[in-house]
Protein backbone atom coordinates (compact mmCIF):
# COMPACT_ATOMS: atom_id res chain seq x y z
CA UNK A 1 0.00 0.00 0.00
CA UNK A 2 2.52 2.37 1.13
CA UNK A 3 4.73 1.35 -1.68
CA UNK A 4 2.08 2.51 -4.35
CA UNK A 5 3.41 6.31 -2.61
CA UNK A 6 6.99 5.52 -3.62
CA UNK A 7 6.85 7.92 -6.86
CA UNK A 8 4.76 10.74 -5.01
CA UNK A 9 7.62 10.40 -2.54
CA UNK A 10 10.23 10.49 -5.06
CA UNK A 11 8.57 13.40 -6.93
CA UNK A 12 7.68 15.37 -3.33
CA UNK A 13 11.95 14.83 -2.67
CA UNK A 14 12.65 16.19 -5.97
CA UNK A 15 10.53 19.03 -5.98
CA UNK A 16 12.43 19.83 -2.36
CA UNK A 17 15.58 19.49 -3.85
CA UNK A 18 15.03 21.01 -6.93
CA UNK A 19 13.57 24.37 -4.91
CA UNK A 20 16.15 24.64 -3.02
CA UNK A 21 19.01 23.59 -5.81
CA UNK A 22 17.37 26.90 -8.06
CA UNK A 23 17.55 29.19 -4.63
CA UNK A 24 21.06 28.04 -3.64
CA UNK A 25 22.31 28.31 -7.32
CA UNK A 26 21.43 31.59 -8.46
CA UNK A 27 22.94 32.43 -5.58
CA UNK A 28 26.11 31.08 -5.89
CA UNK A 29 26.11 31.74 -9.86
CA UNK A 30 24.60 35.13 -10.31
CA UNK A 31 26.65 38.13 -9.86
CA UNK A 32 25.17 39.93 -6.35
CA UNK A 33 25.64 43.64 -6.42
CA UNK A 34 23.19 44.93 -3.46
CA UNK A 35 22.64 48.35 -2.77
CA UNK A 36 19.91 50.53 -0.81
CA UNK A 37 17.28 50.46 -3.22
CA UNK A 38 17.61 47.00 -4.29
CA UNK A 39 17.37 45.81 -0.70
CA UNK A 40 13.76 48.25 0.37
CA UNK A 41 10.81 46.13 1.14
CA UNK A 42 9.07 45.88 -2.28
CA UNK A 43 5.49 47.40 -2.35
CA UNK A 44 3.92 47.71 -5.88
CA UNK A 45 6.48 49.45 -6.76
CA UNK A 46 5.90 52.18 -4.25
CA UNK A 47 8.12 53.87 -1.20
CA UNK A 48 6.58 51.62 1.28
CA UNK A 49 5.43 53.69 4.11
CA UNK A 50 5.22 52.80 8.50
CA UNK A 51 5.70 48.81 8.82
CA UNK A 52 4.14 45.87 8.04
CA UNK A 53 2.34 45.05 11.71
CA UNK A 54 -0.53 47.11 11.10
CA UNK A 55 -4.23 46.19 12.37
CA UNK A 56 -5.75 44.40 9.29
CA UNK A 57 -9.55 44.89 8.76
CA UNK A 58 -11.63 42.14 9.76
CA UNK A 59 -13.48 41.50 6.12
CA UNK A 60 -10.13 39.77 5.66
CA UNK A 61 -11.00 37.20 8.27
CA UNK A 62 -14.75 36.77 7.12
CA UNK A 63 -13.38 36.00 3.62
CA UNK A 64 -11.13 33.37 5.12
CA UNK A 65 -13.83 31.86 7.21
CA UNK A 66 -16.59 31.66 4.05
CA UNK A 67 -13.37 29.63 2.44
CA UNK A 68 -12.94 27.46 4.82
CA UNK A 69 -16.85 26.41 5.68
CA UNK A 70 -17.16 25.71 1.78
CA UNK A 71 -13.34 24.10 1.91
CA UNK A 72 -14.45 21.51 3.93
CA UNK A 73 -18.12 21.03 1.95
CA UNK A 74 -16.06 19.95 -0.82
CA UNK A 75 -14.14 17.40 1.23
CA UNK A 76 -17.13 16.37 2.78
CA UNK A 77 -18.26 15.79 -1.25
CA UNK A 78 -15.86 14.04 -2.68
CA UNK A 79 -16.21 10.74 -0.62
CA UNK A 80 -19.75 10.99 -2.39
CA UNK A 81 -18.52 11.55 -5.47
CA UNK A 82 -15.64 8.62 -4.82
CA UNK A 83 -17.87 5.93 -3.60
CA UNK A 84 -21.28 6.87 -6.20
CA UNK A 85 -20.61 3.62 -8.45
CA UNK A 86 -20.68 1.78 -5.57
CA UNK A 87 -24.13 3.22 -4.91
CA UNK A 88 -25.45 2.81 -7.91
CA UNK A 89 -24.92 -0.68 -7.77
CA UNK A 90 -26.38 -0.94 -4.03
CA UNK A 91 -29.47 0.73 -5.62
CA UNK A 92 -29.25 3.48 -3.08
CA UNK A 93 -28.44 6.16 -5.64
CA UNK A 94 -31.16 8.39 -5.18
CA UNK A 95 -31.54 8.21 -1.50
CA UNK A 96 -27.59 9.21 -0.86
CA UNK A 97 -28.44 11.92 -3.57
CA UNK A 98 -31.18 13.17 -1.28
CA UNK A 99 -28.89 13.26 1.99
CA UNK A 100 -25.92 15.30 -0.19
CA UNK A 101 -28.76 17.48 -1.69
CA UNK A 102 -30.54 18.06 1.91
CA UNK A 103 -26.66 19.14 2.93
CA UNK A 104 -25.46 21.45 -0.20
CA UNK A 105 -28.89 23.01 0.52
CA UNK A 106 -28.16 23.52 4.18
CA UNK A 107 -24.84 25.53 3.27
CA UNK A 108 -26.39 27.23 0.20
CA UNK A 109 -28.62 28.75 3.18
CA UNK A 110 -25.44 30.52 4.70
CA UNK A 111 -24.55 31.47 1.04
CA UNK A 112 -27.78 33.36 0.42
CA UNK A 113 -27.79 34.68 3.76
CA UNK A 114 -24.09 36.13 3.01
CA UNK A 115 -24.72 37.47 -0.51
CA UNK A 116 -28.07 39.33 1.19
CA UNK A 117 -25.90 40.62 3.96
CA UNK A 118 -23.41 41.63 1.26
CA UNK A 119 -20.80 39.77 2.99
CA UNK A 120 -19.15 39.00 -0.08
CA UNK A 121 -18.85 42.50 -1.07
CA UNK A 122 -15.28 44.26 -0.27
CA UNK A 123 -16.15 48.05 0.58
CA UNK B 1 11.06 -1.03 6.68
CA UNK B 2 10.41 2.11 3.96
CA UNK B 3 7.24 2.78 6.24
CA UNK B 4 9.28 2.84 9.32
CA UNK B 5 12.30 4.66 8.43
CA UNK B 6 9.92 7.22 6.87
CA UNK B 7 8.10 7.11 10.09
CA UNK B 8 10.83 8.22 11.72
CA UNK B 9 12.20 10.78 9.51
CA UNK B 10 8.87 12.06 9.56
CA UNK B 11 8.71 12.29 13.12
CA UNK B 12 11.67 14.06 13.60
CA UNK B 13 11.19 16.13 11.17
CA UNK B 14 7.59 17.16 12.71
CA UNK B 15 9.25 17.66 16.60
CA UNK B 16 11.43 19.82 14.94
CA UNK B 17 9.15 22.23 13.45
CA UNK B 18 7.16 22.00 16.36
CA UNK B 19 10.05 23.35 18.86
CA UNK B 20 10.67 25.73 15.60
CA UNK B 21 7.34 27.18 15.79
CA UNK B 22 7.80 27.90 19.68
CA UNK B 23 11.25 29.02 19.77
CA UNK B 24 10.29 31.15 16.47
CA UNK B 25 10.27 34.96 17.73
CA UNK B 26 8.15 36.30 14.66
CA UNK B 27 4.51 34.99 14.78
CA UNK B 28 4.23 34.70 11.00
CA UNK B 29 7.53 32.20 11.54
CA UNK B 30 5.54 30.21 13.35
CA UNK B 31 2.44 29.51 11.98
CA UNK B 32 4.92 28.72 9.00
CA UNK B 33 6.29 26.08 10.79
CA UNK B 34 3.10 24.92 12.13
CA UNK B 35 2.43 24.52 7.86
CA UNK B 36 6.01 22.49 8.25
CA UNK B 37 4.57 20.22 11.00
CA UNK B 38 1.12 20.06 9.34
CA UNK B 39 2.64 18.41 6.35
CA UNK B 40 4.41 15.98 8.48
CA UNK B 41 1.66 15.10 9.92
CA UNK B 42 -0.45 14.29 6.70
CA UNK B 43 2.71 12.16 5.98
CA UNK B 44 2.61 10.05 9.06
CA UNK B 45 -1.31 9.78 8.31
CA UNK B 46 -0.06 8.06 4.78
CA UNK B 47 2.16 5.73 6.37
CA UNK B 48 -0.80 4.51 8.19
CA UNK B 49 -2.52 3.96 5.04
CA UNK B 50 -5.07 6.51 6.32
CA UNK B 51 -4.69 7.92 2.38
CA UNK B 52 -7.80 10.36 2.71
CA UNK B 53 -7.15 11.96 5.97
CA UNK B 54 -3.53 12.58 4.64
CA UNK B 55 -5.15 14.64 1.30
CA UNK B 56 -8.10 16.55 4.07
CA UNK B 57 -4.91 17.01 6.75
CA UNK B 58 -2.81 19.15 3.75
CA UNK B 59 -6.06 20.45 2.37
CA UNK B 60 -7.90 21.86 5.32
CA UNK B 61 -5.40 21.82 7.91
CA UNK B 62 -2.23 23.08 6.23
CA UNK B 63 -3.81 24.78 3.46
CA UNK B 64 -7.38 26.63 5.03
CA UNK B 65 -6.91 26.35 8.93
CA UNK B 66 -3.56 27.79 8.22
CA UNK B 67 -5.29 31.26 6.48
CA UNK B 68 -6.93 32.01 9.37
CA UNK B 69 -4.20 31.66 11.66
CA UNK B 70 -2.49 34.17 9.61
CA UNK B 71 -5.50 36.27 9.55
CA UNK B 72 -5.87 36.22 13.30
CA UNK B 73 -2.12 36.70 13.43
CA UNK B 74 -2.37 39.87 11.27
CA UNK B 75 -5.66 41.34 13.07
CA UNK B 76 -4.52 40.67 16.61
CA UNK B 77 -1.16 42.96 15.78
CA UNK B 78 0.73 40.18 17.73
CA UNK B 79 4.01 42.21 18.40
CA UNK B 80 5.76 41.53 21.71
CA UNK B 81 6.75 37.96 22.60
CA UNK B 82 8.72 37.03 25.56
CA UNK B 83 12.38 36.46 24.59
CA UNK B 84 13.88 32.89 24.78
CA UNK B 85 15.77 33.46 27.96
CA UNK B 86 12.29 35.00 29.59
CA UNK B 87 10.72 31.15 29.31
CA UNK B 88 10.09 29.35 32.36
CA UNK B 89 12.28 26.13 31.14
CA UNK B 90 11.27 24.30 34.15
CA UNK B 91 7.42 24.76 34.21
CA UNK B 92 8.05 23.77 30.35
CA UNK B 93 10.07 20.69 31.33
CA UNK B 94 8.49 20.01 34.14
CA UNK B 95 4.92 19.72 31.92
CA UNK B 96 6.29 17.90 29.36
CA UNK B 97 8.11 15.52 31.52
CA UNK B 98 4.67 14.95 33.51
CA UNK B 99 2.75 14.79 30.27
CA UNK B 100 4.81 11.94 29.29
CA UNK B 101 4.99 10.46 32.72
CA UNK B 102 1.02 10.35 32.21
CA UNK B 103 0.87 8.80 28.81
CA UNK B 104 3.48 6.21 29.43
CA UNK B 105 1.18 5.45 32.81
CA UNK B 106 -2.16 5.22 31.00
CA UNK B 107 -0.72 3.19 28.01
CA UNK B 108 0.78 0.73 31.27
CA UNK B 109 -2.68 0.65 32.51
CA UNK B 110 -4.71 0.77 29.21
CA UNK B 111 -2.64 -2.47 28.08
CA UNK B 112 -3.13 -3.98 31.01
CA UNK B 113 -7.17 -3.47 31.14
CA UNK B 114 -6.61 -5.10 27.45
CA UNK B 115 -8.77 -2.16 26.09
CA UNK B 116 -6.50 -0.90 23.61
CA UNK B 117 -7.83 -1.72 20.05
CA UNK B 118 -6.46 -4.41 18.14
CA UNK B 119 -3.96 -4.19 15.90
CA UNK B 120 -5.02 -4.23 12.00
CA UNK B 121 -3.59 -5.00 8.56
CA UNK B 122 -2.19 -2.83 6.53
CA UNK B 123 -4.40 -3.90 3.70
CA UNK B 124 -7.14 -3.58 5.98
CA UNK B 125 -6.24 -0.04 6.99
CA UNK B 126 -6.13 0.55 3.22
CA UNK B 127 -9.56 -0.37 2.64
CA UNK B 128 -11.13 1.85 5.71
CA UNK B 129 -9.04 4.68 4.87
CA UNK B 130 -10.08 5.34 1.46
CA UNK B 131 -12.44 8.08 -0.06
CA UNK B 132 -14.71 5.27 -1.33
CA UNK B 133 -15.33 3.15 1.86
CA UNK B 134 -15.34 6.65 3.97
CA UNK B 135 -18.42 7.84 1.97
CA UNK B 136 -19.99 4.34 1.89
CA UNK B 137 -20.74 4.73 5.75
CA UNK B 138 -21.19 8.76 5.49
CA UNK B 139 -23.82 8.98 3.36
CA UNK B 140 -25.65 5.87 4.33
CA UNK B 141 -25.26 5.13 7.75
CA UNK B 142 -24.33 8.95 9.09
CA UNK B 143 -26.06 10.32 7.51
CA UNK B 144 -27.80 12.29 9.91
CA UNK B 145 -24.02 13.42 11.71
CA UNK B 146 -23.05 14.85 8.09
CA UNK B 147 -26.43 16.98 8.15
CA UNK B 148 -25.50 17.95 11.44
CA UNK B 149 -22.23 18.96 10.53
CA UNK B 150 -23.81 20.92 7.44
CA UNK B 151 -25.70 23.07 9.90
CA UNK B 152 -22.75 23.48 12.16
CA UNK B 153 -20.93 25.16 9.00
CA UNK B 154 -24.14 27.49 8.45
CA UNK B 155 -23.72 28.37 12.25
CA UNK B 156 -20.03 29.00 11.67
CA UNK B 157 -21.20 31.05 8.21
CA UNK B 158 -23.76 33.09 9.97
CA UNK B 159 -21.75 33.55 12.58
CA UNK B 160 -18.66 35.12 10.63
CA UNK B 161 -20.96 37.30 8.79
CA UNK B 162 -23.00 38.64 12.15
CA UNK B 163 -19.54 39.31 13.06
CA UNK B 164 -17.48 41.24 10.72
CA UNK B 165 -20.89 42.30 8.87
CA UNK B 166 -22.08 44.47 11.80
CA UNK B 167 -23.98 47.63 10.20
CA UNK B 168 -22.25 51.08 11.99
CA UNK B 169 -25.31 52.36 13.98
Amino acid sequence: MLAEYGPFFIQLGLAIVLAFAFLKGAALLGPSRPNRIKQMPYESGMDPIGTARTRYSVKFYLVAMIFIVFDVEVVFLYPWAASFERFLDAGVGLEVLGVVTIFVIILAVGLVYDIKKGGLEFD
Amino acid sequence: MAAQILFFLLATVAIAAGLGMLLSRNPVGSALWLVLNLFCIAGLYLTLNAEFIAVVQILVYAGAIMVLFLFVIMLLNLDVLPEIKDIEWKKVFGFTLGMGVLGLLSFVVASSLDILPNEISARRAAEVGSATSLGEVLFTQYALPLEVIGILLLAATIGAVMLAKRKPV
